[in-house]
């Protein structure tokens, strides 16, 4: 054991020291702000005076908050309904993109776009266009003879608006993880495809699907812990609205802590958002195996 | 080639610059920042049109003065939420805008503000110099927190003059001629009342007429002192009724709940002629003559809210901002103090009064009225002017008088109810248990 240890740095190995300044960071700006929130979840604080300690309280309230179960229907009908929209979408996108095509890089540097923009912008200039009046969905409302464009006025309206906005955001970003899979599959294997007879869609759902499973795993976790911590789109689009129809779990979360300062409780929201997020992602990774991955490719 | 003897000096060379990442994060942390500096005053103010006068007033106060005032400029939506934080730290502004009432009612009850009510009565130059109705506004228990900084903004109902007079009309003076306006614009497929129902504290100003004219200005003034049993008064009752009726009757249209006020949906709607009529606070007047000046020179006209046939309330009482007000972090003393002082008492002056005349304001000071004339739109300073002098009461902006932790889910309830996921009774109730 000794031996070992001493014998590690002549191996040109850095020391312990060398991640001192990554685990002071994490400890600063992660462990600690959240060992912090879990502390702040237990008390009675409004940002001003020292918080108070009130035991369970934050957390029985929890429980029997009908806003707080409203939020975590709508972040879970919001997580569910993201990964069942974004996914078709994303993985035949990324195959597409994947390929050869004329054409294709043009695309997919279009289709790329609406990534690099910060997504308070994006969710300001959906705003704009959703405006009833001047907006787009206007003429949109027009052309279909629709007695109104109040997409955002209606809770439903709004809650379409969230999911499509933040699937035209990120779909790119899962495109890309796609087109990534897609290129690693050996062309080998839909050679032989090819001769025993098999075509496009058959190669599609016989090769390339079962070939893609741990992108899939990686897309889907990503999507969801993602879809559970939606809010800046939320803030700048609908701000929670109309009434609580779209005030998911962070934007409740937001508007304990800062605008009704109640940080206290807002604590215990965060915390259980933490709890719930984490345990999904567990979940997910341990329902699909992606902690025992191995290399799927073909002979390695 | 890697030599042995390098290695501890690396680890050295590692660990220290860990240290001092470390160290300047933790006393960045601890720092007194720029609130605790003792030769410069910290004053924030709230960033919009009028901030330029800030500016000039503090430029004029740095010459002549050995503590310098540092001005710091926050943009708008976010300002309470920015300065709420900051009041709970170290980096806490000296001098800082805000509205009043439940805007301060906290740093109030945790001794971090100073009471200004002595200072205000000792020179009579400074105190007198205020409209009491404003001052008293802001006050808490009847103490002074703040000094009046901004001009006056009572809320107002704005029309198209050029729509009314093609459908032969007047603006309405009760509640029943408001619902008949509603059926003549609806029929020549106007939009009766523009209404930004996306930013839901514009449905609150109709709430906050419709109330005072139903059961006068005492009802809110109990709810605000703490008595949320009056939200079960039958004029608050009434006055969800009269709201949700106005919906129904399609005094909105049909698309106000996402039409937003802060991207201009509403205001811009209202300059296109496509609605008759737009409930605001006066700051829509000169926002109207910067962006749309041809609508708000040829078109746009002003008239008081409607009173409410049996209702109670004075229809002379206003609803709105009384104004802004500066207030003191209780942290500042000594030489600081009395500089603060000197620098609250320039906004009693007949150069400020000026200043916020010839931006478009209406001063909060007594004898403004003289001044009135060098307006740019001296009809609209006149009647803004004896509309706050003639009103009974001024009755805080609901959203501002009560404390955070209320206003939130009231804002909420209000969007319910103007979007039908509430009817009156049910608002009652949910006001009630606020």
């Amino acid at each position: 054991m000794k031996r070992e240890t001493t014998h590690t740095p002549r191996a040109g190995r850095p020391g312990i020291a060398w991640a001192l300044p990554a685990v002071l960071f994490f400890f600063l700006f992660a462990a600690a702000p959240m060992g912090i929130v879990g502390y702040l979840s237990f008390t009675d604080w409004d940002g001003l005076s020292d918080p108070s300690w009130t035991g369970m309280d934050n957390w029985s309230r929890l429980w029997n908050d009908d806003g707080m179960r409203n939020a975590i229907w709508l972040s879970l009908l919001l997580t569910a309904l993201t990964w069942l929209t974004q996914t078709p979408i994303v993985l035949l996108l990324g195959v597409w993109a994947a390929g050869r095509q004329r054409n294709r890089a043009v695309l997919s540097a279009i289709f790329f776009l609406p990534l690099l923009a910060s997504s308070v912008a994006l969710a300001l200039l959906w705003r704009t266009i959703f405006d009833p009046n001047l907006g787009l969905s206007a003429d949109v409302a027009d052309w279909f003879d629709l007695d109104n464009a109040d997409l955002l006025g209606s809770p439903t309206g709004a809650f379409a608006a969230i999911l499509f906005v933040t699937g035209w955001q990120f779909v790119p970003f899962h495109t890309l993880i796609y087109q990534g899979g897609a290129r690693q599959i050996p062309q080998s294997l839909y050679d032989a495809a090819a001769i025993d007879g098999a075509g496009t869609v058959r190669q599609f759902f016989h090769i390339t699907l079962p070939q893609l499973r741990n992108t899939i795993v990686t897309s889907t976790v990503l999507m969801v812990v993602g879809a559970l911590t939606y809010f800046d789109t939320v803030l700048i689009l609908t701000r929670g609205g109309p009434g609580d129809s779209t005030s998911i779990v962070p934007y409740l979360m937001y508007e304990t802590g800062f605008k009704a300062f109640d940080l206290g409780y807002a604590s215990a929201v965060a915390a259980a958002l933490v709890i719930v997020a984490t345990g999904t992602s567990l979940l997910l990774v341990r329902l699909t195996g992606f902690n025992r991955m191995r290399s799927t490719r073909e002979g390695m | 080639m890697r030599s042995p003897n390098l290695r501890p000096r690396l680890r050295f060379l590692a660990v220290s610059a860990a240290c001092t990442v470390a160290a300047t994060t933790l006393a960045a942390c601890g720092s007194d920042g720029p609130g605790g500096s003792s030769d410069s005053l910290e004053v924030w103010v709230y960033q919009d049109g009028s901030t330029t006068i800030q500016q000039d007033f503090v430029d004029q106060f740095n010459e002549n003065s050995d503590i310098k005032v540092n001005l710091t400029e926050i943009p708008g939506d976010n300002y309470q939420d920015r300065m709420r934080t900051a009041m709970g730290s170290p980096n806490a502004p000296d001098i800082f805008f805000n509205w009043g009432g439940g805007s301060i009612s906290d740093f109030v009850e945790e001794d971090m503000l100073i009471d200004l009510t002595d200072t205000l009565a000792e020179d009579p130059e400074f105190g007198d110099a205020f409209l009491p109705t404003i001052l008293d506004s802001g006050a808490i228990d009847g103490r002074h927190y703040g000094v009046p900084m901004r001009g006056v903004q009572p809320v107002i109902l704005f029309y198209n003059q050029t729509l009314f007079d093609e459908a032969g009309v007047t603006p309405p003076t009760t509640l029943d001629e408001l619902l008949t306006l509603v059926d003549t614009f609806a029929d020549r497929d106007v939009t009766p009342a523009v209404l930004a129902g996306g930013d839901p504290w514009t449905e609150l100003m109709w709430l906050e007429y419709l109330l005072d004219r139903q059961g006068g200005s005492e009802i809110f003034e109990r709810i605000r002192n703490g008595d949320s049993s009056a939200w079960g008064e039958p004029a608050v009752l009434a006055a969800a009724e009269h709201a949700a009726h106005l919906v129904d009757a399609g005094a909105f249209g049909n698309n106000f709940r996402s039409v937003s006020y802060t991207t201009d949906g509403a205001s811009t709607f209202f300059a296109q002629g496509e609605a008759a009529m737009h409930l605001m606070g006066s700051w829509e007047f000169p926002n109207q003559l910067s962006n749309q000046p041809d609508f708000a020179e040829n078109d746009l006209a002003w008239a008081t809210f409607p009173s409410i046939e049996g209702g109670t309330g004075d229809p002379a009482a206003l609803v709105g901002n009384p104004t802004n007000y500066w207030s003191v972090n209780s942290n500042v003393e000594g030489e600081k103090w009395d500089a603060a002082v000197e620098f609250l008492k320039l906004h009693a002056s007949d150069e400020y009064a000026a200043a916020l005349i010839s931006n478009g304001d209406i001063p909060t000071t007594a004898d403004a009225e003289s001044l009135l004339d060098d307006a740019p739109t001296p009809d609209y300073a006149r009647f803004q002017y004896e509309l706050v002098r003639d009103a009974p009461s001024f009755t805080l902006s609901w959203d501002q008088a009560l404390t955070a932790d209320q206003a939130t889910p009231m804002l909420d309830n209000i969007e319910k109810l103007f979007s039908g996921q509430l009817d009156a009774e049910q608002f009652v109730e949910a006001m009630q248990n606020l």
